[in-house]
Formats: structure tokens, C-alpha cells, sequence
């Protein structure tokens, strides 16, 4: 019995020892921190991780993000009582559809949006009313910190973060299934070179009474866009708010007759082709009789013109003559070749096919010489003048950054020759012709006006034009294209009334050119310093 | 208050004045916490299992007061009534294990469930009290007649029971059952060198099992090395004491019993942790470590044989349980499935329960009538 009572106590002992033994472990779980040695325990909790990666300028500035957000909705069968709740709702989200919510609260079903995405604030008061049944589901919201400045590229999603627009929509299936979480897009935009390229716009729209405006900034020697503004724009934050106007890419979407613009292609092929010199020239007396037409000079120099002179001071009759030596099929040749037949391939959807005649007549011929009857995108544009100067090729202009020292393998159109002498006739438009408005102290602007009358009903509109500046720099060795185009602009005192590209969309690529070439580490020339600093001191954000 | 004269002979009087009412308070205090924590950790799983929110704690709450209900009449019947309602279970329940093999359906890679209807029964929870009954009994007929054969029958018995629960498998069970038995050995008066071979003969089983049984060798792999394998479970539970800290987040305030599937069984100790904090634990383990012991100090001056070993091996069952239970939660041992006594949330355990402790409160009265009749004797 004595063994019995012995070896029950050691049980006792046993028992109690064990039970102490846990005690300790347990007070000393109590006093360390969570977590540890549980990096399991984040599967519980999952960490936030983006359904959609970012996209981000060139430099790495965002401009679309997601924010975590929660959306409200409702278990109907868990809901108590549907009038007092959505009574209460209301209180909290005053613009709710109370007879539409009231109606699914009462239905069967088991899953109701009450409303989505809500802010902070309204996910509080709502939490305070404490509605049984009501329950918050984490989402994301996209978001656009630059608000309307990229609108018509990076596009916008829809409610459910699908792509609806520009590159979102384009690239939904690569922001949506990344590499890894940091597989971010980038783009080929600058931020402050859109920033400065909208601002200018939007400052010529409002002096000009413009109806709309295109404009991009384009590196010729890579086709990378480094900005692209369409207005009037919107908020993709808000695309849903957005009028058709207001999504529709102009600098893309929209083919336009440019107008005299185009005599940079003319000219460009007449001395690549050989069938004209700088040595040339033709006579512009008298505006010219071709069937049932008359084509006239907006600047009439009434006399004979050189081939220079015909491109600075940008005369149609001169165009005109040269283009008929040139020939239809030549003319078409290079038009082909510099992609104005069909849409250009870049990486959004909103893209505009050209418009050319059917049938070519030398009446075709003729005002195509100068931008008229035929119909292409500022894009399409900027990129065939870039083939012009940056020694002859065409690059297809892109709007993904590839990282520096990227180009994109270009088609050769013109000669190197050729190239050079349009970049010395680009640069006498700006010293002498019609473009002065577009210089620039010290950094070597070059480019060319067009003003293209709008076609009206079955006649072209003599005061509704179409005023635009394609301007160069710096013309020495050409590195950015920027291209502004006005949409009905108004003259005003200040223009004495005049409306055409050389006096609305010149000045305003002047001071885009001002305001980005530091940006972009282009030097003034070193004796000119002093003159760019004065002209800089008068170009700011304050209108 | 109801009170008893002393000498009121009725039933209840005679129960009044000898069973040990502070270990009747102890279990009937625990199985208060059992109850208030089934309500706070079933809710989520319920919820989870697409179940109306208070199924499980509507269920357990008649659970438990059928069981007190039990532990009450067990504990009003004499010794001999015990041993012959484990010798009448026993039989029965030894049967049912074997017929779940063949009957019963598989759930989570075992068959230990016999389904009745819309109950389901476990009875290797029924099993266990009734052999240690029986173990005792034998062992203590050996103690008092040298020439029955008790320990040859308990080990055939033994051999009987755990193959049926390797058959299942329930490898916990065999645990806790050979341990239990083990002990009994041990107090019945086995030899040192005997007690020297039989845990070598556990340590052997343990290693055998960890090379032959690969869901041993799984679960303690996790346990020695816990970056190895997938300890999801352990790692939850031990947050949740942390995040708990000293006084808890306070009642539904918990996150680990909506992501742990077993928060009303088996985990339910880390639910309290994390709700109630650490110093409620600590109460939990010491209303255990006072039920144990006190049980176990009736023994010490118990001089019917039968008793001390019956009633020790029942009060070892339930202790071990329990300490496995919370030593589960706490990562101290591998994990193992193992509910805690009157607190995890189930009929057959807390049945089973109920009548483990109702045979301890039956078999640990004080017997009032053997001693005044021996006075009596003496005196007259």
C-alpha cells in the first residue's frame, strides 16, 4: 500500500510540475510580441497587393495608381429592417437611390451593392450606424494624380478596373498580369514636358477663342512622344462625367486637312526626287486657274518666288507648280512611304485612318502640295516632318519608354542632303518667313505655319481655319519636334485679327520650346545665353 | 440553499455529506467557462460551415447539461455500480469501435464517428473510461488474491483496444490510453525494473511510429523544426496568446477563430487566449491542476485498491487530456488532435467526460456507513 501512496504522489508531483510548466509558457507567450516566427500568420491577413501595376512617366512619376478602398453592400437576408436601414443610409449618402436599394433589399437574394467605393469618411459614418447585415468589401480604386493632364493616353477603367480608354484599355492584359509586383509600365512621357506643352495650349485656346487643340512633342531621332495634349480634355478620375468631345483624342483620333504645313513634305520630296533645286523658283504673280479653281497666297508676294522663298513665305501657287513637276505618282510614292495612307501603328486604340481622294486629279495633286484634300493626324503629322530633319528617316512614334538609348528602327525616306537643306529652310521660316513668333534666343528654331481652311458645306470656310506651328530644335542638330495645332482659332488686337498658325500657334510653341528645352538639357547657344534668360523670364505658369 | 441534516439517511442527503463538493464545484465552474467559450469561438466556424451562427453553441449547451445531468446520477451510485456499468459499456463500446471501421464514415482520413441519425457518436470517448475501470479493477483483484491472473487479462484487454484504435486510426488515443494504462502498472505495484522496460517499450512505440506511420513522422517534423513544414495551425494559436496578452482583446474581439477551422475543438484554448488574455487561461489551468490534484490527494488515503487505481486512472485520463490539449496550443508538444476536457466543443467528449468524472465523484465519497458501522461494531 505504501508503493501505491508513493508513486501516486510522484503522479501528483508530475501533474503539478506540468501544469506549472505551461503556466510559464504561457505568460511568457503573453509577453512577446506578435507575429514572431510566424510568417505564416500573414496568410490569415493577406498583405495589400495591387490588382493593376502602376504607370509612370519616363522619370519614374506616377500617373495611375490604386488606392485600397471598400465598397458597401448587403446580405438582404441579414438585413433587418429595409426602411429604417436605407432610411439611414441616406443620412450617411445623401444621393442614394433609396426606392431602387429598398427594392433589392427586399429581394431574395443574398448579395446587393449598396454602393461602391466610398470614402473614408462615408465608411465611418456608415460603420456608426451599426445596420446589421451591411457589410464592406475591400477594393481598388484607380486613380489619377496628374487629373486631366494625361486623360487621352493613359485612358481610364470602369467601375470594376477594367481598361476603357488609351493605354489602360490597350494594355489592360499586361497592368492587370505583371511580372511582379514592381513590373510597372513605363511610358515615354516627361511630366513637365506635358505640363508646359497643356499649359501653353490651354493659354492660346483661351486668348484665341479656339474650339479645340492639338498638340505633341515628339523626339525625332527615337520617335518617343514626350507629350500629347488634346483639348478640351477631361478627368479620367471621373471619365464617366466626361462628353464625347472631351474623350476624343484629337492629336490621334482626329484626321484634319493641315494645310500649308505640309509644303515641308512637298518641298522635302521635290529635292529629294530631283525634280526641283533650291536654285529654282516659279512664278506666283497671279493666283492660279486650274479647272474650275483658283488657288491664291494668304501672304501674296505677287512676283516670281525661289523654291526658299516659296517655303518661307509658304506660297500656295508655288506649291502648287512645284508639285505638278514633281508628279502625282511621285507625290503619292513618298506619301506612301511617309505613312499618310494609312492609320499609324502606336500603342492606344484611338487612332484616325487618312482621308485622300479616291481618284487623283492634278487638282489633287495641287492642294495636297499645300494640305488640303487630304486628311491625316497630328501624329501622323509630326512624324513624317520629323523624316524631313533628322536625316531622312521615318521612326513610328511610340509611347512606351524603352529605356534610354532606345530607337526604334526607322524606314529611310529622304536623303541626309535633302534632310539637311530642310533644316536650313525650317530654320529661314523662323528668321525670316512666317514663323518669327517661334524663335527662341539661342536655341535654333526652326519650323513651319499652316493655316488650312476648315471645309465647310461642299465649300472650304474662309474664316473658319485651322491655324497651326510645327516647330524644330534646335535646328543645328535636331532633337525635339513640337507640333501645336488651333481648331477655329479668333484673331485678335494683338494680331490685328489675324488668325493664321504664324500669329496663334507659333508664339505658343515658342514658349513651349522655352520652357522644356532646360528641362530636356538642351544648352542655348553660349553667345545667346543672356537672350534666352530675358525671353525665360517672360514664359510662366501664370497666365 | 438546500440543506442536508447529518442525519438524513435519504439518498441525496447521504450524497450530500460525502462527495466531495469542492471537486463538484470545480467541474461545474469549468464547465460554465466550456459553455461561454463555446459561444465565443463556434460562432465564426459556424458562420464558416454556412451553419446559423449559435448551431454548435445551441448544441453543446444541451451537450453539457445532459452531461452534468449524468455526472450527477454517476455520482450518486456506489463502487460496485461503477464497475458494473463499466463492465456492461465496455463490451458495447469496444464493439461499436470495431464497427465503425466497417460502418462508420470517413472524415478527415479516419473513421472514428458510428452515425445515429443526425448524432454522431465516438466510442473510443466511451471506451476509454470504461477500460480504465476495468483495468483497475483486475489489477486490484491481483492486488488481493496474488493468484488471479489480472495483469494477463488487462494486457490481452489492452491489445484488443489498441488495435481497434490503430484501425480507426487514432493515434492519439493510443497515446493517451497507453500512457493512462502505463500508470496504472505503475501504481498497481509493478516492479522497477518492469516500469524501466515499459518506457523503454513507449519510447520504442514512439520511434517505431515515427518510421512507419508517416502522418507521425509529418507532425513531428513540424514540431522539431517548425520552418520545415506547414505549422499554419500552431503559428496561429501561438499569435493569438500574444495578441491576447495578459487581460485579452476582450469577448469577439478575436481574429484566429475565423481563420482556424478546429477554434471551437481543439483550438479553443488559443480563442481564450486571445479574447480572454492569459490570466484567464491561467484560472482555466488552475481549476484543471485542482481537479487533478485534489482527485488524486482523495486517493492517498484510500485504502480499497480498487478505488486507487480506478479512480487515479480516471483522473489521469482527464488530466492528460487536458495537458495535452493546452500543450497542443501552446507548441510544447507536436500537434495532436485532442480535445479539452468540458471546454472543446463536442457531445461524445463531453458525454464521455461526464461520465469519467462522474465515476471519480462516485468512487472518491468518503464512505460515512463503512466507518460509523465499524464504530458501531467496536463500540456495541
Amino acid at each position: 500500500m505504501e508503493t501505491v501512496r508513493n508513486r501516486l504522489m510522484v503522479a501528483v508531483f508530475l501533474f503539478v510540475a506540468a501544469f506549472l510548466l505551461l503556466s510559464a509558457r504561457m505568460v511568457g507567450l503573453g509577453f512577446s510580441p506578435v507575429g514572431q516566427s510566424g510568417e505564416h500568420w500573414t496568410r490569415g491577413l493577406p498583405a495589400y497587393q495591387a490588382k493593376r501595376v502602376d504607370i509612370l512617366d519616363r522619370n519614374g512619376v506616377v500617373l495611375a495608381t490604386n488606392l485600397e478602398t471598400s465598397s458597401l453592400y448587403a446580405d438582404p437576408k441579414k438585413v433587418q429592417n429595409p426602411e429604417a436601414a436605407v432610411r439611414k443610409l441616406a443620412g450617411v449618402l445623401p444621393d442614394l437611390a433609396v426606392g431602387n436599394l429598398l427594392a433589392r433589399l427586399k429581394s431574395d437574394k443574398r448579395f446587393v451593392w449598396v454602393r461602391r467605393k466610398l470614402t473614408p469618411q462615408q465608411i465611418y459614418q456608415v460603420n456608426a450606424l451599426g445596420l446589421p447585415g451591411f457589410f464592406f468589401q475591400a477594393e481598388e480604386q484607380r486613380v489619377y494624380p496628374h487629373g486631366p493632364l494625361f486623360a487621352h493616353l493613359v485612358g481610364y477603367v470602369d467601375i470594376d478596373g477594367r481598361g476603357l480608354g488609351g493605354i489602360e484599355y490597350n494594355f489592360d492584359e499586361r497592368l492587370k498580369n505583371p511580372l511582379d509586383a514592381d513590373d510597372n509600365l513605363v511610358l515615354s512621357f516627361d511630366v513637365r514636358v506635358q505640363h508646359a506643352l497643356r499649359d501653353e495650349m490651354e493659354r492660346a485656346v483661351r486668348i484665341f477663342q479656339a474650339k479645340a487643340a492639338a498638340g505633341i512633342v515628339l523626339d525625332v531621332n527615337n520617335g518617343e512622344v514626350l507629350a500629347m495634349v488634346s483639348l478640351p480634355d477631361f478627368d479620367p478620375n471621373f471619365a464617366g462625367r466626361a462628353s464625347a468631345d472631351q474623350i476624343f483624342n484629337r492629336a490621334t483620333n482626329g484626321v484634319y486637312e493641315l494645310g500649308s504645313v505640309f509644303k515641308t513634305l512637298t518641298v522635302a520630296m521635290g529635292l529629294d526626287s530631283g525634280a526641283i533645286t533650291l536654285a529654282d523658283g516659279y512664278d506666283a504673280t497671279k493666283p492660279l486657274k486650274v479647272a474650275s479653281y483658283t488657288i491664291t497666297d494668304d501672304h501674296p508676294k505677287a512676283r516670281y518666288l525661289t523654291v526658299p522663298e516659296i517655303f518661307i513665305y509658304s506660297s500656295n501657287i508655288g506649291a502648287a507648280q512645284m508639285a505638278l513637276d514633281i508628279g502625282a505618282e511621285t507625290q503619292q510614292a513618298y506619301f506612301e512611304k511617309l505613312g499618310l495612307f494609312t492609320a499609324p501603328f502606336i500603342e492606344i486604340t484611338e487612332v484616325g485612318r487618312p482621308i485622300y481622294p479616291a481618284y487623283w486629279r492634278d487638282i489633287n495633286t495641287m492642294t495636297a502640295a499645300y494640305g488640303h484634300g487630304i486628311a491625316i493626324s497630328p501624329l501622323q503629322l509630326a512624324s513624317a516632318v520629323a523624316a524631313t530633319i533628322n536625316g531622312g528617316y521615318l521612326i513610328p512614334a511610340t509611347l512606351v519608354h524603352e529605356g534610354e538609348g532606345f530607337r526604334m528602327p526607322g524606314k529611310k525616306v529622304f536623303s541626309p542632303e535633302v534632310s539637311e537643306q530642310m533644316r536650313a529652310l525650317m530654320r529661314l521660316t523662323v528668321i525670316e518667313g512666317t514663323g518669327r513668333q517661334a524663335d527662341v534666343p539661342g536655341y535654333l528654331v526652326g519650323g513651319k505655319t499652316g493655316t488650312a481652311e476648315k471645309p465647310g458645306e461642299g465649300v472650304y470656310q474662309k474664316h473658319a481655319t485651322l491655324s497651326s506651328f510645327v516647330g524644330v530644335f534646335p535646328m543645328d542638330r535636331p532633337r525635339y519636334l513640337v507640333l501645336v495645332v488651333l481648331d477655329e482659332p479668333v484673331g485678335t488686337k494683338e494680331t490685328f485679327n489675324f488668325s493664321g498658325g504664324g500669329w496663334v500657334a507659333a508664339p505658343p510653341v515658342g514658349r513651349v520650346i522655352a520652357r522644356i528645352a532646360p528641362i530636356l538639357g538642351v544648352e542655348p547657344l553660349a553667345n545667346e545665353v543672356r537672350g534666352y534668360q530675358e525671353v525665360a523670364l517672360l514664359v510662366s505658369d501664370i497666365p | 440553499m438546500i440543506s442536508f441534516a447529518r442525519s438524513d439517511q435519504s439518498l441525496l442527503s447521504r450524497w450530500w455529506w460525502t462527495v466531495d463538493r469542492w471537486l463538484i464545484l470545480a467541474l461545474l465552474t469549468l464547465v460554465s467557462i466550456g459553455l461561454l467559450l463555446t459561444f465565443a469561438a463556434s460562432p465564426a466556424v459556424a458562420e464558416r460551415l454556412g451553419l446559423s451562427s449559435f448551431h454548435f453553441a445551441q448544441r453543446q449547451f444541451v451537450f453539457l447539461v445532459a452531461s452534468v445531468g449524468v455526472m450527477f446520477l454517476l455520482s450518486l451510485v456506489h463502487k460496485k455500480t461503477v464497475r458494473r456499468l463499466a463492465a456492461l459499456m465496455f463490451p458495447l463500446f469496444l464493439g461499436l469501435l470495431y464497427a465503425t471501421i466497417f460502418f462508420g464514415p470517413e472524415i478527415k482520413g479516419a473513421t472514428r464517428w458510428m452515425q445515429f441519425g443526425s448524432f454522431t457518436l465516438q466510442p473510443s470517448e466511451f471506451l476509454k473510461p470504461a477500460f480504465v475501470v476495468i483495468t483497475g479493477w483486475m489489477l486490484s483483484e491481483q492486488l488481493k488474491t496474488p493468484t488471479f491472473p489480472g495483469r494477463k487479462i488487462v494486457l490481452g484487454v489492452f491489445a484488443v483496444v489498441l488495435f481497434g484504435l490503430f484501425l480507426q486510426p487514432d493515434f492519439g488515443q493510443m497515446a493517451l490510453i497507453s500512457i493512462v494504462f502505463a500508470a496504472q502498472l505503475v501504481a498497481g505495484g509493478l516492479p522497477l525494473l518492469w516500469v524501466v522496460a515499459l518506457g523503454g517499450a513507449g519510447i520504442g512505440s514512439l520511434v517505431l511510429g515515427y518510421f512507419q506511420v508517416p502522418h507521425i513522422q509529418g507532425r513531428i517534423d513540424a514540431f522539431l523544426n517548425p520552418e520545415s513544414a506547414d505549422t499554419y495551425q500552431i503559428d496561429a494559436a501561438l499569435n493569438a496568446f500574444r495578441s491576447g496578452g495578459l487581460f485579452g482583446l476582450g469577448p469577439g474581439e478575436g481574429t484566429v477563430k475565423k481563420i482556424l477551422p478546429d477554434a471551437h475543438t481543439d483550438f479553443i484554448f488559443a480563442v481564450a487566449g486571445e479574447e480572454f488574455g492569459i490570466l484567464a487561461c491561467l484560472g482555466i489551468l488552475l481549476l484543471f491542476t485542482v481537479i487533478v490534484v485534489r482527485g488524486l490527494a482523495h486517493l492517498l488515503e484510500q485504502e480499497d485498491q480498487f478505488v486507487v487505481l480506478a479512480a487515479g486512472g480516471l483522473i489521469i485520463l482527464f488530466g492528460l487530456q487536458a495537458l495535452i490539449n493546452i500543450g497542443v496550443n501552446l507548441a510544447v508538444i507536436p500537434a495532436k488532435g485532442m480535445t479539452l476536457p468540458f471546454i472543446s466543443y463536442g457531445g461524445s467528449s463531453a458525454l464521455a467526460l461526464a461520465i469519467t468524472m462522474g465515476m471519480v465523484l462516485a468512487l472518491t465519497r468518503r464512505n460515512r456507513h463503512l466507518k460509523t458501522k465499524t464504530i458501531k461494531r467496536g463500540g456495541f
